[in-house]
């Protein structure tokens, strides 16, 4: 599957490892909507170099569209709420 | 309930497709996306200068600040040695003022740099993709009958639109540190136009400048007194060292022989 992490480009995966990146992503999600800072930093964290060190990443001259879409490392609480609504910070 | 990179995966995907469902023909939509990205390609590259340029003006204000700091120290030693302990503190404590506004401009100065460093990462990305984007969307147009384009278009499209939508999100992100920073840089522009930090045109002249200007005039007649003292009393300063230092020079016995010449 492919994943793009925000900022830094789209990353290739095996699907093998899904589950591992669906429990911190539910963690995370845990996380924003109960304002768990803290938590909220330190899951992404982990997500972020889990994808990392499990995938490589795709050229950069590929169109493929990501299954999975990962905030940028520095992004906040705030930012991955309002991000999470239709309209949020996604410009047209 | 899904998670986060799952929910924000789909709300990508429903964008784009929103977009091309609005088409007539799909190979409108093409075309009308790559004028889009055309445009913010120009933005990223606009976003690149702009920060550039913010990054720049930091760097000017930190030299300014350095040369500034380095003359509060030569001021302070400078008192010092005249034995002016109130002028060389007041020098000193100007100086550690200064420090703190250095290192804050210093921490901007980076967050200023990843982020252009981030943008043209952006921008390198977008250019390779929006190229593929273009080849792509020839081939397609050329090959397809508007019914048979659909799928295909809708690859290519979801794909550029999402990392247009990434890079949109750079940009914005960019524009509000800079004009935050601008903001803070302003102030201090003010600080060294104010006189307040001494800037480097000479036309204002603090306080301190002045009375060590004032003591140092008169300094500079003291050390030359002592200097021709020196002289009088027999020896520059470098016979005086040799003399400590054991070494027996001519000039030495002479004197030792010779009482009649006082030293004092």
């Amino acid at each position: 599957m492919i994943v793009r992490i925000m900022g830094e480009g789209q990353v290739k995966l095996d699907d093998s490892h899904f589950p591992t990146l669906n429990g911190l992503d539910d963690e995370l999600l845990a996380e924003v909507e109960s304002g768990d800072e803290a938590g909220f930093r330190r899951t992404l964290t982990a997500l972020l170099e889990a994808v990392r060190t499990l995938g490589a990443p795709l050229p950069e001259d590929s169109l493929e569209p990501s299954e999975l879409i990962l905030p940028a490392p520095e992004a906040t609480i705030d930012e991955v709420r309002a991000m999470l609504t239709e309209d949020g910070l996604i410009p047209d | 309930m899904s998670g986060v990179m799952k929910r924000m995966g789909m709300i990508f995907r429903a964008k784009a497709n929103k977009a091309l469902d609005r088409a007539e023909d799909p190979r409108e939509t093409l075309d009308y996306s790559y004028q889009k990205q055309l445009e913010l390609l120009q933005k990223v590259r606009r976003g690149v200068a702009d920060v550039a340029t913010s990054r720049k003006r930091l760097e000017l204000q930190l030299n300014q600040l350095n040369t500034q700091s380095g003359r509060l120290e030569d001021q302070g030693k400078k008192a010092l040695a005249l034995g002016r302990e109130d002028l060389a503190r007041e020098a000193l404590t100007r100086r550690s003022a200064l420090t703190q506004q250095i290192s804050d401009l210093q921490q901007q100065h980076e967050t200023l740099q990843t982020e252009e460093n981030k943008l043209t990462l952006a921008a390198q990305r977008l250019q390779a993709k929006v190229d593929a984007f273009r080849t792509r969307k020839e081939t397609i147009k050329a090959t397809y009958t508007a019914a048979q384009a659909q799928t295909r278009i809708g690859e290519a499209f979801s794909g550029i639109s999402e990392e247009m939508g990434d890079v949109g999100m750079a940009i914005q992100r960019a524009e509000d540190k800079t004009a935050q920073l601008q903001a803070r840089s302003g102030a201090i522009d003010e600080l060294l136009a104010s006189g307040a930090l001494d800037d480097q045109t000479g036309t204002t002249k603090d306080d301190l400048s002045a009375e060590l200007d004032r003591i140092s005039g008169n300094a500079d007649v003291e050390f030359e007194l002592e200097r021709m003292k020196a002289e009088l009393a027999g020896g520059s300063s470098s016979d005086r060292q040799a003399i400590e230092g054991g070494a027996a020079t001519p000039q030495q016995e002479q004197q030792q022989e010779s009482p009649k010449f006082d030293k004092q």
